[in-house]
């Protein structure tokens, strides 16, 4: 039978879609305060572990939509300086914590109102792995969890109540390498600038981060010890670019990247086959097909973590919705989405849940894998009988030797950094 | 209305100083007020800023040369390496010479060749398409595709080791000053052909004519007839094209994998750390400098006579 599709007819079929649609989020059991109108969070991040399926679950579980404000790292910071009121939630790193919080824009987050907070991990909580002391160099995140109240601007040293982020994920950076390329074991974050890779070393071009490499490499070098790499002092931050310059003027970089897609093309393509790289940018290596490791190095790994914060104006029924979502995502579903992209959980118990035995032994437990290890979009990662790099959990962030920062020095250091990059 | 009142003011004892009828000014006026708000406001903001002190996480009202101070630290010791400012502008100066050169050798050819050679108008719109291809895809996705081409293990080393013209790799094909210009060069072409061609359009034929029935010869008329009738577009597609070229730093950043330096890229990098006022002092600098080569450009020419 074919029906002309006359405006009326086009009418009465949609007013019916769009009641059939209501009601069956109705049905799904809204709470009350939702179904007076669809809350949206705007969520200001990096957004790199955000994908539409977690958007997804969120709408189905809670009924919350997200909007997305995506932007780098330091753009997400000044943001929250410039326009505090463009977001209600951020995703931001700890680094960020001693150049935001002095501002007064973010508001202490109350750790009462967090289910989990006693299943945060004691990476943060305490800056522990298994009970064993993990290093703290660099702005670790439990140096600026904690606030003396709840519109305090200041950290304090003991656990409170009031905390600046809420933590949500973290992760063990190290060098990734083509194994293919260097075909031999790598095993010291001084191989960045061994003259055998010369024209095929890359280092990111971000100076709170890069620093912290360029840290490793020097130590690891020989070339001087630093007290703490996270806070160096003008002398120190000289003699790390001295190297570094020296390095780049002999060529032994072919290209610095400042791009999570930049880093995966220079990988991918053979340009580069040792750098600085950030776990996703492997495991999209990987899922084209070309073998890249993110290789674990003796001197430790170089971590990072972040949290989610509300703009200090936030109250009422905006912060409710806030928290919902928070506690949403630490209930597991995420935790799980994320470590299966090779990042931690900041709440591991739940994360657990979610997750097939065989995954949690192959990404938590550092087990080979019985059964082909498969990414959140459904790409082969790893096959049966492979390991992960690095291992489990307790010998890559109980491997931690610092943490991204922000310095004392940090306006002297971006200058030295830009010096750098113009010698 | 204050303002209102104020610029109409202006507004009208510049017509009679331009001595233009109040009718042309009164059609100037919302172009006037878009380029009041939001461009003339924001620059002398800037250079207020550029006097600013600041910390990590606000701007600081002050009046202090810090911020200039330390751009030209180091400048006048001549014993010392040049310092980076120095280095970072004769880099751009050079970027900026060698692709204006490239682009208005070729821009002019083509121009002339649409103007010229191609008798029917539709065939100069599609061929005048075909040289917009560049801007059909993204920045990223146009920068990122040189790398299959030019790159290591790419199509051009691929033949130049099949053929035997070379036995290594040639590293300098990619991030390096060569695909730098090769980037501006493919970019930016567009820019001088549509102002020469624009100039080309409006020679009075018969003129050509004219010169060729005196017995000038091809290259006479090229020299003595063209170029100088085309003037007006070619300065305006050199300040197109050197005006964005001092300030790039997305093309410089990827095709020079990052390791070569821009003014641009400094300001950015200032930027994101909230160094805001030094970001400003850079700002006003190579603003002023870039003023400074377009004036010197239209002191050759009278671009206002011309149009």
């Amino acid at each position: 039978m074919k029906k002309s599709l006359t405006r009326r007819n086009m009418l009465k079929t949609s007013t019916a879609a769009i009641g059939a649609v209501a009601g069956a989020g109705l049905l799904k059991g809204f709470p009350a305060i939702h179904a007076a109108d669809a809350p949206v969070i705007r969520y200001l991040g990096t957004a790199v572990n955000m994908g539409d399926a977690v958007q997804k679950r969120l709408f189905d579980d809670t009924g919350i939509k997200v909007k997305f404000i995506v932007k780098t790292t330091d753009e997400v910071v000044k943001t929250i300086f410039t326009q505090p009121n463009s977001f209600d939630i951020v995703d931001s790193e700890y680094f960020s914590m001693p150049k935001l919080v002095p501002s007064g824009n973010l508001l202490g987050m109350d750790t009462k109102r967090i289910k989990e907070w006693d299943n945060v991990t004691s990476a943060f909580t305490k800056g522990e792995v298994a009970g064993k002391k993990i290093g703290d160099q660099g702005t670790a995140p439990k140096k600026v969890m904690y606030l003396k109240g709840a519109k305090s601007k200041e950290f304090a040293s003991e656990p409170t109540q009031y905390v600046t982020l809420i933590p949500t994920v973290y992760n063990a950076d190290t060098l990734g390498i083509r194994p293919d390329l260097i075909k031999r074991p790598i095993s010291s974050w001084a191989e960045l600038l061994n003259p055998e890779f010369k024209g095929k070393a890359s280092i990111l071009n971000i100076p709170s981060i890069g620093i912290m490499d360029a840290a490793m490499v020097v130590e690891a070098m020989g070339e001087y010890k630093y007290p703490d790499k996270g806070n160096m002092t003008k002398k120190e931050i000289d003699l790390t670019m001295k190297i570094f310059t020296e390095a780049k003027k002999a060529g032994q970089f072919r290209a610095f990247w400042s791009d999570f897609n930049e880093s995966v093309n220079l990988m991918a393509s053979g340009e580069v086959v040792i750098q600085s790289m950030w776990s996703p940018a492997i495991t999209a290596v990987r899922t084209k097909g070309i073998p890249c490791v993110y290789q674990p190095l003796k001197e430790g790994y170089r971590a990072w973590a972040a949290g989610f914060g509300l703009p200090s104006t936030t109250k009422g029924r905006q912060a409710d919705i806030c928290y919902e979502f928070i506690n949403w995502y630490l209930s597991g579903w995420v935790g799980a989405y994320l470590n299966r992209q090779g990042y931690y959980s900041a709440v591991i118990p739940t994360a657990k849940k979610y997750m097939e035995a065989y995954e949690w032994d192959y990404w938590m437990m550092g087990k080979p894998a019985t059964a082909d290890i498969m990414s959140p979009e459904g790409k082969k990662l790893a096959s049966k009988g492979e390991v992960r790099d690095g291992g489990s959990y307790e010998a890559r962030m109980g491997g931690v030797a610092c943490w991204n920062a922000t310095m004392d020095e940090n306006k002297y250091m971006v200058r030295k950094w830009n010096e750098m990059i113009a010698s | 209305m204050l303002p209102y009142f104020f610029y109409n003011y202006i507004n009208i004892n510049m017509m009679k100083f331009l001595k233009l009828k109040p009718s042309v000014g009164l059609l100037s006026i919302p172009y006037s007020l878009i380029f009041i708000f939001f461009f003339f406001i924001p620059l002398i903001l800037t250079l207020i800023i550029s006097f600013w002190d600041y910390n990590e996480y606000s701007i600081i009202p002050d009046f202090i040369f810090e911020n200039y101070s330390y751009i030209f630290k180091d400048c006048l010791n001549f014993e010392k390496d040049m310092c980076v400012t120095f280095k970072t502008y004769l880099s751009t100066f050079i970027f900026c010479f060698i692709t204006w050169f490239f682009t208005l050798i070729i821009g002019f050819f083509v121009a002339y060749f649409l103007a010229f050679y191609v008798n029917s108008i539709t065939w100069q719109i599609v061929l005048f398409l075909l040289c917009t291809i560049p801007f059909w895809t993204s920045n990223v996705i146009r920068m990122i595709s040189w790398i299959p081409l030019l790159g290591r293990n790419g199509l051009v080393n691929d033949f130049l080791l099949s053929t035997g013209l070379a036995d290594a790799p040639q590293e300098w094909l990619l991030y390096s000053g060569f695909s730098i210009v090769l980037a501006f060069v493919h970019l930016y072409t567009l820019f001088m052909i549509v102002p020469i061609f624009n100039s080309m359009m409006r020679i009075d034929k018969s003129i050509i004519e004219a010169a060729y029935d005196n017995g000038a010869n091809g290259l006479q008329i090229l020299w003595n007839v063209i170029i100088p009738l085309c003037k007006p577009g070619i300065v305006i597609g050199s300040i197109f094209v050197i005006t964005v070229v001092m300030g790039d730093f997305i093309t410089i950043g990827i095709m020079g994998g990052q390791q070569i330096p821009s003014i641009g890229k400094i300001i950015y990098v200032e930027m994101s750390y909230l160094q805001l006022p030094a970001a400003a002092a850079n700002a006003v600098i190579l603003l002023a400098l870039t003023l400074l080569i377009i004036w010197t450009m239209t002191k050759m020419i009278d671009i206002r006579k011309e149009l």
